[in-house]
């Protein structure tokens, strides 16, 4: 796996507080290599993407739960393009129905993972989509 | 006549927190000296008649959207037996934003129902007598300004608050390490919470001020021994903060209640619940030297479902939560909310929400399993695996005392940490198949995620209307004494031999929104600062 040297933010956009899922991806990515940043709960879509470039990431990792992914994605993809930091990858994870799903994928995210995915195979489609 | 274990050729077999399982268990491996229900320190329940006085509450967590719909979702359950209400909120409320805050917009009327205001509270419970329903709250950051505005919602439809029965969640401590609705630092918020249990001992006799929950770590990744073992010493942390704050030990302690969830491990979580219970009891009367036996009584409720709940084959979740159900029977609980099977993927139909219940009420009236006090009590296999819960839960709370108690532990992460390698540890045991979920990594199927045959659809224009609402209020309201209560409020606030209760209960009066009363307590506190170093 070529993870070793990626930069990934992981992040807890809006208000949801189930950050369970976020974190075992934060210590999954690390244990593969990675150097990951955490932003920690309740955080506009603005503020990740400004802390993604400062931090010159090569991908966000967005985790949603609480059934606002649509707009807070949406929102997070439009400030990436506003501050010239479209080459950055979003994955997104969290409780997102099957018609989401689709609608993120063609919003240009680059995996939609939930909770039931086997880590590896998220780790695997994550260096996937960053080496592609 | 005490005989040893026989001895297998089988390998260790532990329970899902580590305890190990003997194939057959026998008179030898458990103290055995049991009191009957009802008498110091309670293993084998609170009450000398179990059940067979009353039944436990049957309390669905539910609402969404707009004040109206949950209304209408409530007068459904009730009309189906429910026996107490349960209020979802929406995670603005939660948090301390109005609906117009640009934080909130996403989140408005999506996990729960708005009331940022009076007025919502008002629609929310309209023809319901808050005097015969009991109600609980969901609220946490904002406990104490919820509180309030439901002795308002009392005050102003003539119903004594002495006749107020229900709980409101208000443990702080719990959402800084999972969860996550916390608004103030930790300390200022111990203040709210203790100055909101005090007031509501005066006012509301008959009112739970406090669930000290565990469910939520739990949810997050812990065992049920660690999620018994924080809950039991953040528990003690609130008796020292009211202790502090001049409250009377048997005063409060009568009025303190728990929540936690029940997974599907059926003896684990019964021995959790007796071994919990014994191990208050003695807190209560050995440290803290309480002369009350109600000081002694660990009450609780329970959720059944959570991060037991599966998306794949989501009908199985059914057995899951009857299993549950009898598992937090034979455990004691005083109230039970069985989670709908589609509740890991939404917002439960009125179909499911249907299920669930009738799950209790099968369970409450055909089984028989609580026909009779305690009827595990002398089990071998209960009273081994009561009193090997009991030892771990008590060397967990050393752990944390040794770190420097719950307050330093919280403040610098650790017991964040700690649940975060756990849930890893769960993951891991699942994707490796060592733990077996039905479904998921054992006889599961394709294209079986998620799939029921009705979806719960949201109004997509409640957000709408609940903003329309909301600013309607404002333009309404006597803006002039909103903003005096604030100032009294605000003036108040530094004042630390003050109860903040009666000036929240002014500002709710007169309409002041949940987020303006938040947004005057931050100008004096802060907000808290969540360690982030995983």
């Amino acid at each position: 796996m070529s993870l070793h040297h990626k930069r990934i933010l992981v992040a807890k956009p809006g208000l949801d507080g189930h950050d369970a899922g976020a974190k075992i991806i934060v210590l999954a990515l690390r244990d593969a290599g990675a150097e990951v940043i955490y932003t920690g709960l309740r955080k506009t879509p603005e503020y990740i993407a400004r802390v993604a470039i400062d931090e010159d990431v090569d991908a966000i990792g967005l985790s949603l739960l609480s059934g606002a992914h649509m707009e807070l994605v949406t929102e997070t993809v439009e400030w990436l393009k506003k501050l010239d930091g479209e080459q950055i990858k979003i994955f997104i994870g969290g409780t997102i129905p099957k018609e989401d799903q689709q609608a993120l994928l063609d919003m240009g995210v680059v995996g939609v993972f939930t909770a039931e995915m086997k880590l590896l195979d998220v780790l695997a489609a994550i260096d996937k989509a960053l080496t592609s | 006549m005490k005989t040893a274990a026989p001895q297998t050729g089988k390998p260790r077999r532990t329970t899902p927190s580590g305890i190990e399982i003997p194939a057959v268990a026998t008179e030898a491996m458990h103290n055995g000296h049991l009191e009957l229900p009802g008498e110091y320190p309670y293993t084998r329940g609170i009450f000398p008649d179990g059940y067979l006085g009353r039944l436990w509450t049957m309390r669905q967590y539910s609402g969404f959207g707009t004040p109206e719909e949950s209304n209408q979702r409530y007068k459904f359950l009730l009309d189906q037996g429910q026996t107490g209400l349960s209020v979802a909120l929406d995670l603005p409320t939660q948090c301390g934003y109005d609906p117009t805050d640009a934080m909130a917009r996403p989140e408005v009327g999506k996990v729960g129902v708005s009331l940022s205001n009076l007025r919502e509270m008002e629609i929310l419970f309209d023809g319901i007598d808050l005097a015969k329903i009991s109600t609980s709250f969901t609220i946490n950051g904002t406990a104490a300004i919820i509180y309030a505005m439901y002795l308002a919602t009392a005050d102003q439809a003539g119903v004594p608050r002495a006749k107020l029965t229900g709980t409101i969640q208000n443990d702080i401590l719990k959402e800084f390490v999972a969860r996550g609705t916390w608004i103030f630092p930790v300390r200022p918020s111990m203040r709210l919470v203790a100055d909101s249990i005090l007031y509501a001992n005066t006012q509301t006799p008959r009112f739970n001020p406090i669930s000290i929950a565990g469910a939520h770590v739990r949810d997050a990744g812990c065992n049920a021994v660690e999620e018994m073992a924080f809950t039991l010493a953040n528990g003690l942390a609130y008796v020292d903060e009211l202790l502090a704050r001049g409250g009377d030990l048997n005063g409060f302690a009568g009025r303190l209640s728990f929540f936690f969830y029940v997974h599907t491990d059926f003896f684990e979580e019964v021995c959790k619940f007796r071994a919990g219970r014994r191990i208050w009891a003695r807190l209560m009367k050995e440290r803290y030297r309480a002369t009350d036996p109600k000081s002694c009584l660990f009450r609780f409720g329970v959720v059944c479902g959570g991060a037991s709940l599966t998306a794949s084959q989501p009908y199985n979740n059914i057995v899951r939560v009857a299993i549950e159900t009898m598992a937090a029977v034979m455990g004691g609980a005083q109230s039970i909310f069985t989670a709908a099977y589609d509740e890991a993927f939404q917002i439960p139909t009125e179909e499911s929400a249907e299920i669930a219940l009738r799950t209790q009420q099968v369970i409450a009236h055909e089984s028989g399993i609580a026909q009779t006090v305690d009827a595990l009590g002398g089990s071998h296999y209960v009273e081994y695996l009561t009193d090997k819960t009991e030892e771990e839960i008590l060397r967990v709370m050393r752990e944390v005392d040794n770190y420097g108690g719950v307050i330093k532990a919280i403040e610098q992460g650790y017991i964040q940490r700690r649940i975060a390698e756990r849930a890893r540890q769960r993951k891991e045991l699942l994707d490796a198949g060592e733990r077996v979920v039905v479904g998921v990594n054992r006889y599961q199927r394709e294209d079986q995620n998620g799939t029921v045959r009705e979806l719960f659809k949201m109004d997509p224009k409640t957000a709408q209307n609940i903003v329309a609402k909301f600013n309607e209020i404002r333009d309404r309201r006597d803006n002039g004494a909103v903003e005096r209560n604030l100032a009294r409020l605000s003036d108040a606030t530094p004042k630390d031999r003050e109860n903040l209760m009666p000036y929240i209960v002014d500002c709710c009066h007169s309409y002041a929104t949940v987020g303006e009363m938040v947004a005057t307590l931050k100008k004096h506190w802060g907000e808290f600062r969540e360690p982030t170093g995983l």
